[in-house]
């Protein structure tokens, strides 16, 4: 029962990153549209690493896919990358201040622009600055937001 | 593979139409919160519209019916026609390093891949991936597109990339002495059968002539409002068969069998 409820917490923040992650933002902003998917899956892979694990972040990985109309499995792959880390991470991350949280959350999501840019440098569209890593850099800066109001929403539904 | 990723496409048809909601509504809102004044004053301005497109149609009619017999004197194949359907904007890739526009026609309204997509303006791309009620289009800007274009003045054929910035295309290969200026509209020629001939592309923004380097840099702007057009034309080309038709002409008495259709649509172009 409690269990039951708790997935559908976990699935309408997945599908609420989804919607935040192709919201039309204007052309100047384009870059710093934080990766809100993988912030959310780091949330909830250092929250439950015994529900949410690589399953979770390949089929999450599979629909972001679908909405970036990039190559299939590039998503699945940096986004598996990233829980496994993690996954090794997440009883030190606890442990961590908010401000050190955000600034692992910083590499995180910065390995998963490595990733995108690698891939992208394969496909002929390199980006030519170091600005494909500005997402990072935002959802460092959203991380502390985002971290309370999902506790909040975890505590009140208590998904465990 | 790709059937599966346009089954996969329709989990999150929904989505993007969700997505797009708020949009829409704040499209109804405008027209209805607008006071009489102002539509009037619309109205009028439409009306003067409609009167100016009217006459230049029948002007158009006429030099059609000219065209046709200029010709069929020289012996000239017809110009095709071409069907337009109207369709919608409904999202917007969000990876940057893409510029790929989401559209609310899909397999289910009959579009297809490598179809051109229009705006008022000119040329804005093409379809690359079709799903059942939603399809996806690249812009002209993305950096793995390419067009082929014509100078609309002389007549100077040569191919426009896009280089990843919204609001330019370069163009390739131009020799130091090619006749083209400033100010130049660029219209697609119609080479490779992906793009329509003659609508406009790009005009021509800045030229380079650097005696060090081996051709000029030329570079455009699209004339499409790539970033603005909500109100989209599919155009529907006939199949590239029919352009180029491949029949074996017997050479002095020599038997030739007819050969199956060998010519078969180019997938390549532009991905």
């Amino acid at each position: 029962m409690n269990n039951q409820g708790g997935g559908s917490i976990i699935l309408g923040t997945f599908l609420l990153g989804y919607i935040l992650s192709q919201m039309p933002l204007p052309q100047f902003a384009e870059w710093f549209r934080p990766e809100w998917v993988a912030m959310i899956l780091i949330y909830w892979v250092m929250a439950l690493p015994e529900r949410v694990g690589l399953g979770t972040a390949a089929v999450v990985g599979l629909g972001l896919d679908l909405i970036k109309g990039s190559p299939m499995g590039l998503n699945v792959l940096s986004l598996l990358i990233i829980a496994y880390l993690t996954l090794l991470l997440y009883k030190r991350l606890r442990m961590f201040p908010l401000i050190q949280q955000a600034i692992m959350v910083m590499v995180l999501v910065g390995i998963n622009q490595l990733i995108f840019n690698w891939v992208h440098s394969l496909m002929g569209t390199r980006s030519d600055s170091l600005i494909f890593l500005l997402p990072a850099v935002m959802s460092a800066i959203l991380w502390p937001w985002l971290f309370i109001v999902l506790r909040g929403l975890r505590r009140a539904f208590r998904v465990s | 593979m790709h059937q599966t990723r346009s089954y996969l496409s329709l989990l999150i048809t929904p989505l993007q139409w969700l997505v797009d909601t708020p949009a829409q509504v704040a499209d109804e809102l405008s027209d209805v919160l607008v006071d009489r004044s102002q539509l009037t004053d619309e109205n009028r301005r439409l009306r003067q519209e409609a009167l100016l497109l009217k006459q230049r149609v029948l002007q158009v009619s006429a030099l059609t019916a000219e065209n046709v017999r200029l010709r069929e004197l020289l012996n000239g194949r017809q110009r095709l026609e071409q069907d337009v359907f109207l369709t919608e904007l409904i999202g917007v890739n969000p990876d940057p390093f893409q510029h790929q526009i989401i559209l609310n026609r899909g397999s289910e309204d009959h579009a297809y891949v490598g179809q051109a997509v229009l705006d008022s303006g000119g040329i804005m791309g093409q379809v690359v991936e079709v799903s059942h009620y939603t399809s996806r289009a690249m812009l002209i800007t993305d950096s793995r597109h390419a067009i082929p274009v014509e100078v609309n003045r002389n007549g100077f054929r040569s191919i426009a990339l896009g280089n990843g910035s919204v609001n330019q295309l370069e163009l390739v290969h131009i020799p130091d002495t090619a006749d083209i200026r400033e100010g130049d509209l660029l219209v697609s020629s119609g080479l490779g059968g992906r793009f329509p001939r003659g609508y406009p592309v790009a005009k021509v923004v800045s030229v380079q002539r650097d005696p060090g380097e081996p051709f000029a840099l030329v570079k455009a702007q699209p004339s499409a409002m790539l970033n603005k057009s909500r109100h989209i034309l599919l155009v529907d080309m006939p199949p590239q068969a029919d352009v180029l038709p491949v029949t074996p002409v017997p050479v002095h008495g020599e038997k030739v069998k007819p050969k199956p259709e060998e010519f078969e649509s180019p997938e390549s172009a532009g991905e």
